[in-house]
């Protein structure tokens, strides 16, 4: 592919043209293309390019599959992850097409079964559970997650409050709680990965809240778990959650 | 695929699941009934793949990549016949490819990234498995921040405060994304449920609780789309309910505002998987012409197939 300076130097040899109106348009090019400036971020050219290698790659070369797709999902999971850029569970643990039902949202966050408050998360969970018939609820925090930090900080630090985010992340008290009581003395750092793996066990908890899931478990058709990935160290957990009665005493 | 071989471990990275039961006490949030009730963690498998932790990975010849064309007699999907362990071994597996094929081959980006993200999109899709922007876009680590919710609705400001919201304000506010784009997508089983709903709302359907933030979009479709069968229908709420979507953007001070100093972009998408094709157009902003009810003005409008 010419360069832009090629392009331009090309665009030069026509200049000795006698017709102005030809000499005028081929200047007006040069300038246009002496402002352009490469590093400039094109949205745009961005997702086509995305999406034609998408197509090529992937779409054409398994024709049978996407045309099943096309007819209905049968998704095994239900994954529930945070929003960060950096942590899509597509590329952590390559779900394809058709896998995973997947919602994401701040800091990873299942709050308990509220109909007013939380009617968006309510409503995957019920989908994925009562139509879909997921197999799996799979949550997954990370490492270094804004959420949490936030949830950790404020209001302590003080610092002006955001009109939604800190009504979001006020689901996770109960773990922040936990937390500081069990690792109060420990830089704020560590206090926050511990919170981060606290709140994915808060989220499961609070998976069982909905009928949908607690008759799933009941029946033996759903499984919940919580994973953690560390995209510092390069680490992923995985853990089940097995909730039971366990017998304490009769008398 | 890889094979992992400890040297020294632990019976944490023993495939089975044979490890010690962890009890913990249910939160109090669940009020007294449930405090005698003992929920349990199972540690299921830890895959941990630093050089100190001495595992060491033997690839066969074989070593499928993230990257790697998806060879049909090699497409690793989780298959029917999956009980518990294989299953955890696959998503083991699946981490441990990434970890070698992304990660460890981009270590300097992936650190850089561990410092901090600066995605300059932030992308409204659906929860649909079959629709996700990384997939079909191919966004990679650090390029986009993502809410996923059912039918990719964004609720208007005076809704109040909600998941969609929460994560608005970060991307806006803190990350500063310079791109908001909502990508609907063919035969929307959300969609669907709005089209389907009667006046009145079911108040036991948590769906239905929801999707109802697309209503206005719903309405305009019946109006509009009256004459067409209801998959047509739905179709074109699909697409309506995106331009809706951007339009109650827009109903965000801090949105609009950024919108008109040109600091920030809002774009419509739609993902058919039908025919494999991408629509995708911009919100021509100009203050003045958007009425409440006028027709969402948009600018570079393409289609690709």
């Amino acid at each position: 592919m010419a360069s832009l300076e090629e392009a331009i130097e090309g665009l030069k040899k026509f200049l000795s043209n006698k017709d102005d109106v030809a000499v005028a348009q081929i200047e007006k090019l040069i300038t246009g293309l002496q402002e352009t400036d490469l590093n400039e971020f094109d949205p745009v050219k961005r997702i086509i390019e995305g999406f034609q290698h998408f197509k090529i790659n992937k779409f054409d070369k398994h024709p049978e599959l996407y045309e099943k797709l096309a007819e209905g999902q049968w998704p095994k999971f239900l994954v529930f992850a945070c929003s960060d850029s950096r942590v899509c569970p597509s590329h952590i643990l390559d779900f394809q097409p058709g896998e995973a039902f997947m919602v994401r949202n701040i800091a990873n966050m299942v709050p308990a079964f509220d109909k007013l408050k939380y009617s968006g998360v309510g409503a995957a969970i019920e989908y994925a559970v009562s139509v879909l018939e997921v197999q799996n609820i799979l949550v997954i925090g990370h490492s270094r997650c804004g959420g949490i930090k936030r949830l950790m900080t404020h209001p302590e630090d003080n610092s002006a409050p955001f009109d939604f985010i800190d009504e979001w992340v006020k689901i996770g008290l109960p773990a922040k709680v936990k937390v500081q009581a069990e690792f109060g003395d420990l830089p704020l750092e560590d206090q926050c990965k511990h919170c981060e793996k606290e709140s994915v066990k808060l989220s499961l908890c609070n998976l069982e809240t909905y009928p949908y899931v607690q008759m799933g478990l009941a029946n033996k058709k759903l499984r919940l778990m919580g994973g953690y990935y560390d995209f510092v160290h390069g680490k992923f957990e995985l853990l089940e959650f097995e909730p039971c009665f366990r017998h304490l005493f009769s008398t | 695929m890889a094979t992992l071989s400890p040297t020294s471990f632990t019976k944490n990275f023993n495939s089975s699941v044979d490890f010690p039961i962890t009890s913990f006490q249910t939160f109090a949030i669940f009020g007294p009934k449930l405090k005698t009730e003992q929920t349990h963690f199972r540690l299921s498998t830890s895959f941990n793949v630093r050089t100190g932790s001495r595992l060491e990975l033997k690839a066969m010849k074989e070593s499928p990549g993230l990257t790697q064309k998806l060879d049909k007699n090699r497409l690793d999907r989780l298959t029917e016949s999956e009980n518990g362990c294989d299953l955890f071994q696959h998503l083991k597996h699946r981490f441990l490819r990434f970890k070698k094929h992304k990660f460890e081959e981009n270590l300097g980006h992936f650190q850089n990234l561990a410092e901090g993200q600066a995605p300059k999109f932030m992308i409204i899709a659906c929860a649909d498995s079959r629709v996700c922007p990384s997939v079909i876009l191919g966004f990679q680590p650090g390029e986009a921040f993502m809410v996923r919710n059912v039918a990719n609705l964004v609720p208007p400001f005076e809704g109040g405060p909600s998941e969609t919201n929460a994560a608005l304000e970060f991307a806006v506010n803190s990350l500063k994304v310079e791109n908001i784009l909502v990508i609907g997508h063919s035969r929307c089983g959300g969609i669907r449920a709005l089209m389907s709903m009667q006046d009145e709302v079911d108040s036991s359907s948590f769906i239905r609780s929801w999707v109802i933030v697309g209503k206005n979009a719903s309405l305009n479709t019946k109006s509009a789309a009256s004459h067409l069968g209801f998959d047509q229908q739905c179709k074109h709420c699909e697409k309506e309910s995106v331009d809706h979507s951007l339009l109650n953007l827009l109903t965000y001070p801090w949105i609009e505002q950024k919108v008109a100093k040109g600091e920030l972009s809002l774009h419509g998408g739609y993902y058919d998987f039908v025919d494999c094709t991408f629509e995708k157009w911009t919100l021509d902003y100009k203050g003045s012409n958007l009425g409440k009810n006028s027709r969402l003005p948009v600018k570079n409008r393409f289609y690709w197939c």
